[in-house]
């Protein structure tokens, strides 16, 4: 005989049965039920947040850092509509959230009740899938349906709206857990089509100009040792997409370093003048491949994703294949070896040569060099910071960052050497999520050293969470840039509109965030320069804070730009190297 | 922006036509005319909906239609030989001379008058839309008092069939 339980008992057992750990969430009137299964168990950790907003992106951090559904609770009406942002977050990314949203009895559905929003409606253009519950005893079938339809394929977020009348706790049902499902509309593609690998091959063997340009596919696909290995099996360059860093070792001799709008010189140009692209687990954002029309003309290009929508999308692939990272690229490995013993002379080496020196020379002309734009004397930069930290993270931090200059300073000085590091909202560019995310990371990982590295305006977006990080004492470690403006927004001004710092300045507003973090409970610090700099960021990260959350409020230059920047509308080659610099040589 | 006919199976579920309403949307494609009703298995419906696009926008519209997890199947008819059929009822003054014009006029299309009031025919027609078309032109804009059309269903010819199996 089954085991008897109510609508929210099954809930919580089916998150029981699905082996979930941490539930981030905030309790209201609709998700009550609920809360009270959650009070009478013990297996799954409930966290309560501050905001909606930020549990969904604590269970996106959580999610990204282990490959495992980060999973939300909230409320119907403003819960539901507050995890809007984080879940359009995780969409853009593809990362597998499961988010549970109390709803209003289905007798008062549509009656505009008190908290009632239709929020598989209102969420339906930013999910992979959503469930309204229509009655208790699907529970554990939807439950088991929605992390599948989460993890599986291209990953996404999925919505399981429940009404409040099926987890009344008087109405009991036989609770079984379904050990397997099967969808007859959605079957991933598990395997690359073999003629396509074949072609793949091909092309990369003859290859005389080519580059490996992967994205987040990489890391979600689980697929980073394996291109590691082809690259280095074929001595070919790779370049990593925001997303996709971490995919190939940063420190590698043939990691280019990131690629477009502020990629590296090296990156860009290698694309432009390539004769062959393999693009993996990428999909030709605009913010990579600038105009479309432009991009890499002398190209021959391979497109392998998951998802067969996001291939011929932008640019059109010369040979698609569409399967999963990992298994396409252990297959395409294991035919390049069997080529390369057939025929070892099957890659020109002469011709892979003479491009190595091209991207030397590429190298050599900029290569993030800052230090050679500011010498001596100068105020504190953002690169400085971001290399300290670096250093003394030995580059085996989890980074977690939000959106704008200090994203960009983060990814372009911060090396990273495995997957799942590196943690930031790419695709929706969303403020705020870089402490919430931090905090995901730190529980799915709590003796990690967890940096996040933020901007003052990105960081007031979600700052309510330090109370979270008190009452749960996450020792996250916050780098805060502070330009006392929003950066990014400031430079695109500097640059297209004449230096008119339209609403993207509060110089005069700004809290001090060394006595906020200390009000949390937090220990707070504060740098205006490099020395300052170099004897913090040691403390820190010294045992003496290691259970503590450390607040750095670094005052950095506020007039530095991001560089190299590309130039709107121009091909991957455009772009700008320096402040009032002349567009970079198209050579 | 050639005209497409693209038929869908879909789960018969609360919520799956809104995901497909809500992609055209959402992705700015156009839909001309949809039609949708459960077929003879009564868990699935069958959506028929006519869009334009260059052959890369339709290639998006049936990779993102795919990807939506109701959806079963999907076809562009237009990519082979098939059938298209649309159905109108149209309320057409009949007065006078016009009376027996119109009467004419529906023989010629095949129509069948099904109402009639003292100044008025309702004829039903079926047919490819241009022959709708074309019945609405010969029968004039100021005799037209009222048009309901549903929309284009279509099946391809032959053995090709669209279906679970």
């Amino acid at each position: 005989m089954a085991e008897m339980l109510s609508g929210a008992d099954m809930l919580i057992r089916a998150l029981q049965d699905e082996g979930v750990d941490y539930l981030f969430g905030y309790p209201g009137g609709a998700a009550l039920h609920i809360y009270d299964a959650i009070f009478r168990q013990q297996k799954v950790e409930h966290i309560l947040v501050r905001h909606e907003q930020a549990a969904t992106h604590m269970a996106d951090g959580y999610a990204r850092a282990t490959g495992r559904p980060g999973v939300v609770l909230v409320t119907s009406g403003p819960g539901a509509t507050n995890a809007i942002t984080g879940i359009a977050t995780a969409y853009m990314d593809s990362t597998p959230i499961v988010v549970i949203s109390g709803q209003v009895p289905r007798n008062v559905i549509g009656t505009d009740a008190f908290q009632e929003t239709d929020m598989v409606g209102i969420s339906r253009p930013v999910v992979k899938h959503s469930f309204l519950v229509q009655d208790a005893q699907e529970i554990p079938e939807v439950v088991r349906k929605a992390f599948y339809i989460a993890s599986s394929g291209r990953p996404g977020p999925v919505v399981i709206d429940v009404p409040k009348d099926t987890t009344d706790p008087n109405e009991e049902f036989p609770y079984e857990y379904p050990r397997d499902v099967s969808l007859r509309s959605y079957n991933p593609t598990t395997r690359g089509h073999g003629g396509q690998i074949r072609k793949a091959v091909n092309l990369l063997l003859r290859a005389k100009r080519p580059v490996l340009y992967t994205g987040g596919g990489i890391v979600q696909g689980n697929a980073a040792e394996c291109l590691t290995a082809l690259a280095r099996l074929l001595d070919f360059p790779v370049t990593n997409t925001l997303m996709g860093l971490g995919g190939f070792p940063g420190t590698d001799r043939r990691f280019l370093g990131m690629l477009g709008m502020h990629g590296t010189f090296e990156a860009n140009m290698a694309m432009h003048h390539a004769d062959v692209i393999f693009a993996a687990g990428a999909r030709f954002d605009d913010r990579v491949t600038n105009d479309p029309a432009k991009f890499c003309p002398d190209a021959r290009i391979i497109h392998l994703d998951v998802d067969p929508a996001s291939i011929s999308k932008i640019v059109p692939a010369d040979v698609p294949i569409v399967g999963p990272a990992d298994s396409v690229l252990v297959d395409v490995l294991r035919r390049v070896e069997k080529e390369l013993d057939r025929h070892p002379d099957a890659v020109d080496r002469a011709a892979l040569a003479a491009w190595w020196d091209r991207i030397g020379a590429w190298r050599a002309k900029h290569g993030l060099d800052h230090d050679q734009r500011h010498r001596g004397g100068a105020p504190l930069l953002p690169q400085q910071v971001v290399q300290a930290v670096y250093r003394a993270t030995d580059g085996d931090a989890y980074v977690t960052s939000d959106v704008g200059q200090h994203q960009m300073f983060a990814a372009q000085y911060y090396h990273f050497d495995a997957p799942r590091r590196w943690i930031n909202s790419g695709g929706l560019g969303t403020m705020g999520f870089g402490l919430p995310a931090a905090m995901g990371v730190q529980f799915a990982h709590p003796q990690a050293t967890v940096v996040c590295i933020t901007g003052e305006g990105s960081f007031m977006m979600n700052m309510q969470e330090l109370s979270t990080c008190m009452q749960y004492a996450l020792p996250i470690k916050i780098v805060n840039l502070n330009n006392q403006a929003l950066g990014m927004v400031k430079q695109w001004q500097d640059m297209q509109y004449g230096g008119r710092h339209s609403h993207s300045t509060y110089r005069d507003a700004l809290p001090d965030f060394v006595h906020l973090a200390e009000s949390f409970g937090h220990v707070g610090m504060r740098v205006r320069s490099l020395a300052e700099l170099e004897e913090a960021i040691p403390e820190m990260f010294s045992a003496r804070y290691a259970d503590r959350l450390v607040f750095l409020d670094a005052w950095i230059d506020p007039d530095e730009h991001v560089y190299p920047m590309a130039i709107k509308g121009g091909a991957m080659n455009d772009m700008v190297l320096e402040r009032d610099g002349a567009a970079a040589p198209a050579k | 922006m050639a005209r497409r006919i693209i038929a869908v199976l879909l789960e018969n579920e609360a919520g799956a036509l809104s995901r497909i309403i809500g992609l055209f949307a959402q992705r700015n494609y156009n839909i001309e005319s949809l039609t949708v009703a459960p077929t003879e298995d009564a868990t699935l419906s069958r959506l028929t909906l006519t869009t334009a696009g260059d052959d890369s926008t339709i290639e998006q519209i049936t990779k993102q239609l795919n990807k939506l997890i109701e959806v079963v199947k999907v076809v562009d008819l237009t990519d082979g030989d098939h059938l298209e059929r649309e159905l109108m009822l149209v309320k057409v003054r009949a007065e006078g001379l016009r009376r027996a014009e119109t009467k004419r006029t529906a023989d010629i299309f095949r129509g069948q008058i099904v109402d009639v009031t003292s100044d008025a025919y309702t004829v039903q027609l079926t047919g490819p839309s241009e022959k709708l078309d074309a019945f609405l032109r010969a029968i004039g804009q100021p005799a037209v008092i009222e048009v309901a059309r549903s929309g284009v269903a279509g099946i391809g010819r032959g053995d090709k069939v669209l279906s679970l199996k």
